[in-house]
């Protein structure tokens, strides 16, 4: 498992010598290894019982195009083509752009409610599979992230789980300094959600946390996931100019080494 | 038109068990059968309608028809993006239904006036935007509206409309402008609330021995290329009427039209010259204020014409 990760943060060093959000892309990682390594129940990418993920936080989408490439469900050189001209790897996810990308996202706010949406449908029609939306912890400032949050707690949509990358940064600082949410635990309880804070990295807790859904019968289920933005390159972690930032081409090398040290 | 919807949707709802309609907390006497009938399949969202799309795309994504319904501005404008990304960029077939076409909402005030909304929805890229002229046509609308594989806007009024048809048995197809009578000389091409308000203009004209082409537009887009060129034919003078800013609405798409296939036919438009009602007005006091009753398009045309 911690190979996966380790190999698609690979991949992303490479893919990110152009384009930004490579931080942000590099702090999701674990989640999504974990998500459709040892969670979610996804046959094919068209399977009507699947279960449902959605990157709200569409700028990190190179991880999310990666672990579908991973996971089979398209040849791993398309991601060769990632922000090519003509090609299918828009830097922010295109829904059926490539299999498995369930929803087109990109402006920060939007997911939460789609996967309200698809919860709902699932409660409705008797449908076991669950729905998964990640999110920023940036993208808290959103106010329509709000509305989905006192819309799924009313609607008892035990079947939605949403998770915040909570690396602490956004565009321009450390996201205390901007607009402090960082008792936002407390601001989903009020909300009606049940919450768990899990170290987003490690795989075994995440997995077990995962496996605890939903919390709370009727209600529906947050996993804060403490992340560190860029996790993987240590020169570029914690920083938030990895938002921005592509990887230098002499860069490639070294940041491949410590991934493959690390581990 | 309020009543004709909801009325068609029941008989809708009624044979697909994957229709849905949500609502911003509007529709109050409106709404209640559907909910009553089928309280599944009916939610008010409350007043969050940035969540309200985005759950009408997670259901359409779902395999679910979803009719969504508040005022004009904030199914429209407030949830501006959302309608753009959730709806229209991924292209589903979500029919959005706004209420109170232009003035209808005199009184309350330029935050409930919709004067920009078929500019703006026009804009979006896989939206179809109806303007229904009357209640008959509402009908056919949402009938219609079920065949559509993307996005749509339906524009209604709220209660007590006038209808031009003289039967409830009109062909309706969108995309399709209907011929509500036939003329020549002079075409009164008018859509939403401004059809009956065209048909009576017309009366007023052939009284003056002018024989006006009347068409209800109820399709802004697609618009109708095909007829609009075909007026081109037997008309010297296209009025288009809306009850509209003057930007983006129909007397554009008209326009586009015949400057795009360069049609000899000149071009008068009614509509709202880009302004917010300075005045408290009801409907009927701010139509007055920017020319839009049957006898100021009357004496216009007429002005127009000698
Ligand atoms: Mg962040």
């Amino acid at each position: 498992m911690e190979k996966i990760s380790t190999e698609i943060r690979k991949r992303l060093v490479t893919m990110h010598q152009t384009g930004s959000h490579f931080g942000s892309a590099m702090s999701i990682v674990d989640i999504l290894t974990v998500l459709y390594f040892k969670i979610m129940n996804i046959p094919s990418p068209d399977d009507p019982d699947r279960d449902r993920f959605i990157l709200s936080k569409g700028h990190a989408t190179s991880a999310w195009y990666t672990t579908l490439a991973k996971k089979g469900f398209f040849p791993e050189e398309i991601l060769d083509t990632y922000l090519d001209d003509g090609g299918q790897l828009y830097g922010h996810p295109v829904r059926g752009g490539v299999p498995g990308v369930e929803a087109s996202t990109g402006s920060l706010g939007h997911g939460i409610n789609i996967g309200i949406g698809m919860a709902l449908a699932a409660q409705n029609d008797g449908k076991d599979y669950k729905v998964y939306v990640l999110m920023g912890d940036g993208e808290l400032q959103e106010g329509s992230v709000w509305e989905g949050a006192m819309l799924a707690s009313r609607l008892k949509l035990d079947n939605l789980v949403a998770i915040i990358d909570a690396n602490k940064l956004q565009g321009f600082d450390r996201v205390e300094n901007i607009q402090p949410i960082n008792t936002f635990r407390g601001k989903w309880e009020a909300f009606g959600w049940i919450v768990k804070e899990v170290d987003g990295h490690d795989h075994g807790e995440l997995e077990a946390t995962f496996h605890e859904v939903p919390f709370k019968s009727g209600c529906p289920s947050v996993v804060i996931a403490h992340t560190i933005k860029c996790k993987g390159v240590p020169e570029m972690e914690n920083k938030f100019e990895s938002h921005y930032l592509s990887v230098p081409k002499d860069k490639v090398e070294q940041y491949v080494k410590e991934l493959d040290e690390e581990r | 038109m309020r009543r004709a919807f909801i009325n068609t949707l029941l008989e809708l709802a009624e044979k697909d068990p994957d229709l849905y309609l949500l609502t911003g907390d509007t529709g109050f006497t409106i709404l209640e059968e559907f909910q009553k009938r089928f309280p599944g399949r009916y939610y008010n969202i409350g007043i969050s309608e940035a969540a309200m799309i985005g759950v009408s795309a997670g259901l359409a994504m779902s395999g679910k028809t979803v009719f969504v319904y508040t005022i004009v501005p904030f199914v429209t404008m407030r949830c501006f993006e959302q309608v753009r990304i959730d709806l229209c960029y991924q292209n589903l077939p979500v029919k959005l239904v706004g209420v109170g076409q232009g003035f209808t909402y005199g009184t309350a005030g330029a935050t409930h006036h919709a004067i920009e909304d078929i500019a703006i929805m026009r804009a979006l890229p896989n939206m179809t935007v109806i303007c229904p002229g009357g209640p008959i046509e509402t009908k056919k609308a949402v009938e219609e509206s079920m065949k559509l594989s993307g996005p749509c806007y339906i524009r209604l009024g709220k209660s007590g409309e006038a209808t031009v048809h003289e039967s409830s048995d009109i062909s309706f197809t969108i995309g399709k402008g209907i011929k509500v009578r036939d003329g020549e000389g002079v075409a009164l091409v008018a859509t939403s609330n401004m059809v009956p308000v065209a048909a009576e203009a017309a009366d007023l004209l052939k009284k003056e021995g002018i024989d006006p082409v009347v068409v209800s537009m109820h399709t802004v887009k697609p618009v109708d290329r095909e007829l609009i060129a075909d007026l081109s034919q037997s008309c010297f003078l296209i009025a288009t009427l809306e009850e509209h800013n003057v930007i983006g609405g129909l007397g554009s798409a008209v326009g586009d039209v015949i400057l795009e296939e360069d049609l000899p036919v000149r071009l008068v438009k009614f509509a709202i010259p880009d302004v917010y009602a300075p005045v408290v007005g009801s409907q009927q006091y701010l139509r007055e204020q920017f020319g839009l009753t049957p006898g100021q398009v009357f004496s216009r045309i007429k002005n127009e014409i000698l």
